[in-house]
């Protein structure tokens, strides 16, 4: 595998090969050893988090980063094509992760640069890095990725996360109900995806009530951005903050989940619990993404 | 006796059974020049389509990039090429599992309406035709795509 760009792109062996990778990192089985080796950070969108994230995974496997920050995915402005930047950077690291509002920006890069290139989101489209983590923050926590039960709440329309999450727990058998506010919903293209793979789904519009079944509640936050009407916002808000006094009941291996930045959809209380995973799911994030830069330069023998 | 309602070509290619109202779409792709002499039938009856639109061009051969634009605008089309007023060659058109640089992606967020790069589709489904850009990952419907000219 040369490159990251798309959960599209990888077969479950593929998927299960990342976790195993990752596994090994966590438990030092296996220590790579990425001395010498530079990983350009193009960030073209600000994502304080992503970047810190791989940067921590770079510096801990024994590498280095050098970062590039800018508001626009190219460099158009000072008359020198998106190509050529990149071809340039190439010259310098051997991996660029790549950080984009454009959609396809990253797949673009790997047909021009002949370094790997991992995707670290590109607009609405992908977030590979994200689902791997995810999932193997599922898998650490139930045992396996198959046959779960797992609600999704929040913005599932605008959610590249939720979506590139879905996706790759398709592969697995998964039953979902997704909890969100009517005009936030799953998109229909998700959706027919899952559907002709025969996977179950709900759409619930309540958190409440529907969580006692499930192996795994992935919350995210809704944008207060997203409703036209703020009053809309406030009428409908609770029923997407999860309370602790929600989680009785729930199954002892029960997990909540959430990619962070929270803000208030997941309210403190619920922090103390044994459900609450989220901090550790950013932990698992540093061993999945010194997995994936070992295994794209080589690093596993 | 037959009923020719459009002249014949003594060479050239016509482009028959294209779905009514489509055929504005497919002469724009066809880059005609003003010396080339075209003979356009629309609505005339068909046994396979009820009523169709035809094309009829003298001495021209399509390229594979005219001939991959037809098949996505009117995948019904028959393609006919005639030498001495015989059929040498009748072929129905297929939309191409790859379409490279024919249509525009309408995802404005999309990498190839920021640079100038080739648009690259993958055809997710015949019937109705779709395709996936392989840079933003969107599908749409044949329909909701523009050809480019």
């Amino acid at each position: 595998m040369k490159n990251l760009i798309s959960m599209r792109d990888l077969s479950k062996k593929e998927i299960l090969y990342f976790m195993e990778i990752a596994e090994l990192i966590e438990k030092g089985e296996l220590i790579p050893d990425m001395k010498g080796k530079l990983a350009a950070l193009l960030f073209f969108e600000p994502s304080t988090r992503t970047h810190f994230s791989f940067a921590t995974a770079m510096k801990k496997i024994g590498g280095q980063t050098i970062t590039m920050r800018g508001t626009s995915g190219t460099s158009a402005k000072k008359g020198e094509t998106f190509a050529d930047t990149l071809q340039t950077i190439a010259q310098y690291a051997e991996i660029i992760i790549m950080r984009s509002p454009v959609e396809g920006a990253a797949r673009f890069a790997s047909e021009v640069v002949d370094i790997p290139v991992v995707n670290a989101g590109d607009g609405a489209n992908q977030h590979p890095t994200q689902a791997l983590l995810d999932l193997y923050s599922i898998m650490k926590t139930q045992g396996t990725l198959e046959n779960l039960r797992i609600g999704v709440a929040g913005d599932l329309k605008f959610g590249r996360t939720v979506h590139s999450l879905v996706q790759a727990m398709s592969e697995f058998h998964p039953k979902f109900k997704f909890i969100s506010p009517s005009f936030l919903k799953m998109p229909a293209y998700i959706k027919d995806d899952l559907t002709e793979k025969n996977i179950e789904f709900e759409e619930l519009s309540e958190m409440t009530d529907n969580i006692s079944d499930l192996d795994i509640l992935y919350v995210t936050r809704i944008q207060k951005e997203r409703f036209a009407d703020l009053e809309d916002y406030e009428k409908v808000k609770g029923s997407y903050i999860l309370e602790k006094s929600m989680l009785k009941g729930v199954k002892k291996n029960f997990k909540v989940m959430h990619p962070l930045p929270r803000v208030d959809e997941i309210s403190t209380n619920v922090d103390n619990t044994e459900y609450a995973y989220y901090f550790q799911q950013a932990k698992n994030g540093v061993y999945m993404r010194q997995a994936i830069i070992t295994i794209l330069l080589g690093g596993v023998k | 006796m037959k009923q020719i309602k459009v002249n014949a070509i003594k060479n050239g290619t016509v482009i028959d059974h294209i779905t009514t109202g489509k055929i504005r779409k497919v002469l724009d792709i066809l880059h005609l020049d003003g010396t080339d002499i075209v003979m356009i039938g629309m609505n005339l009856s068909s046994k396979k389509l009820g009523r169709k639109d035809i094309i009829k061009i003298e001495n021209k051969e399509l390229s594979e990039l005219e001939v991959n634009s037809i098949a996505l605008i009117a995948p019904e089309a028959t393609l006919i090429i005639i030498k001495d007023f015989e059929v040498v060659k009748k072929s129905s058109l297929k939309i191409p599992e790859y379409i490279e640089d024919i249509i525009s992606c309408p995802n404005p967020k999309c990498i190839t309406n920021e640079e100038r790069i080739i648009s690259k589709f993958k055809l997710t489904n015949d019937e109705p035709a779709q395709v996936r850009c392989i840079y933003c990952e969107k599908k749409y419907l044949i329909d909701e795509v523009k050809i480019k000219n």
